[in-house]
């Protein structure tokens, strides 16, 4: 394991994880500089297994040699240790609604995208009636998180590159301008702001990933 | 949902999600109304206080909605800040509570569920899960008092209503918890000297008639 010498911030990632790209977005939001180590997943390091013993996935983020894992778990860690640029509401009944729509929001996505027939009917309503009450987190304000992106808008954030993807590869449109105008801006917004623009990889390098797992996921059922 | 002050409960007898909740209000001193949901035939109120999962338990503070027992007890542990702090202070050891009670969210109702609605290699394997279970978080109390060190803490109120299931699993499953995990046993003995969990746990003789109804109804014998 490394020296600890003075703020040391390293993040265990892999490139086209939704998960590490919440952590990667927070840290450009605090501002915090840290080192990245891409895993080959099919090959993982002892430095990873020795930091996650229990779930040996990613992300993980060691700060000064203690590890923390759970992309969401990370996001409020960075919050509570680096104060400023805040992410998180003060109101403890508005943290509790963020972190229910942190993990709820994506319920029934990736459902949709790998069942066929009834199945992603079934998995296609939950996820309209669940964007339909997120689309109502949206009411007057730019962000989840107000003026700012905040810890939602970063939980939920893959959705701004996912569900166009998801789309794309089932041919079926799920959030329109007039079905869901406030989180289609939304998707924009963030996706455009300068804590995201850059960080995420080719879009068609992140849609081929997305088009092979889902064709390999189609064979296995035919 | 009126605007009315006050804190309500929605909740189930025998879940343990709903046991953390209310374990975090006895702690905290805190009144609230207590609503008995039957779960095959679900309240307009709780549909409409948790439209996403439909599922109890759900807390009801001046009329806003709180849904998922984790969430709930760490809004219950901010609003209610002046006596029973359960989360530790200091944001690794944070990170760690919430790292621990997801794992037990994860885990221990599921692998739970196994025990008893499988036979034969496929319950083998899932006692042998458990038993993993319970020893990783045997490490993580190691000799301490409670999870939360001296103090009883987040990750004691996650963990602690699944310890009067650990009958249910012992008898499907032909184990001892007190056998794979002795601390984790004695941690459990201690947990019920505290009066928010003796009232709230469900009695492990009725928590197994409950599995055995779930037997019948999901035809396994």
């Amino acid at each position: 394991m490394e020296e600890a010498k003075g703020e040391e911030v390293t993040l265990f990632g892999f490139w086209s994880s939704p998960f590490v790209h919440r952590v990667i977005w927070a840290l450009n939001i605090k501002k915090i500089k840290y080192k990245y180590v891409e895993e080959d997943l099919s090959n993982k390091s002892a430095l990873l297994l020795e930091h996650n013993p229990v779930y040996k996935k990613v992300p993980v983020l060691v700060y000064n040699g203690i590890a923390i894992a759970e992309s969401l778990i990370i996001l409020e860690f960075i919050e509570e240790t680096w104060k400023e640029n805040s992410i998180m509401p003060q109101d403890p009944y508005e943290k509790a609604v963020a972190r229910f729509w942190a993990t709820a929001a994506g319920d029934g996505l990736w459902q949709f995208f790998i069942t066929e027939g009834k199945e992603r009917e079934e998995a296609l309503t939950s996820v309209i009636n669940n964007f339909e009450l997120l689309e109502k987190e949206l009411i007057g304000k730019n962000f989840f998180g107000g003026d700012r992106i905040g810890y939602l808008d970063i939980s939920v954030g893959w959705i701004s590159y996912g569900v166009p993807i998801f789309e794309e590869i089932t041919e079926f449109k799920i959030i329109t301008e007039q079905k869901f105008p406030l989180l289609h801006a939304w998707m924009e917004a963030f996706s455009n702001s300068e804590f995201v623009k850059d960080t995420l990889p080719l879009r068609e390098k992140l849609s081929e990933r997305y088009r092979k797992v889902w064709e390999a996921i189609m064979q296995k059922k035919n | 949902m009126a605007s009315e002050k006050g804190v309500m409960l929605l909740d189930f007898w025998v879940s343990p999600f709903g046991q953390r909740a209310r374990i975090a209000l006895a702690e905290k001193g805190v009144q609230y109304e207590y609503k008995e949901e039957n779960l095959t035939e679900k309240s307009e109120l709780l549909l409409k206080a948790n439209p996403v999962h439909k599922k109890i338990p759900v807390l009801i503070h001046d009329g806003k909605p709180v849904c998922e027992s984790l969430i709930i007890v760490e809004y219950i542990d901010e609003v209610w800040s002046d006596k029973a702090t359960l989360m530790p202070s200091a944001p690794y050891q944070r990170a760690q509570a919430r790292f621990w009670a997801d794992f037990i969210d994860k885990k221990v109702y599921d692998c739970g569920s196994r025990l008893w609605k499988l036979k034969g290699e496929e319950q083998q394997a899932a006692k042998k899960e458990m038993i993993d279970i319970l020893q990783l978080l045997e490490a993580q109390l190691g000799d301490k008092k409670y999870f939360g060190g001296d103090s009883f803490g987040f990750v004691d109120v996650a963990f602690v209503p699944f310890t009067s299931w650990f009958y249910s699993y012992e008898t499907c499953a032909n184990f001892s918890v007190e056998g794979v995990a002795p601390k984790i046993a004695q941690w459990a003995k201690r947990c019920m000297e505290r009066e928010s969990v003796a009232k709230t746990l469900s009695d492990p003789k009725k928590v197994y008639e409950f599995v055995c109804f779930l037997k019948k109804k999901f035809g396994v014998e």
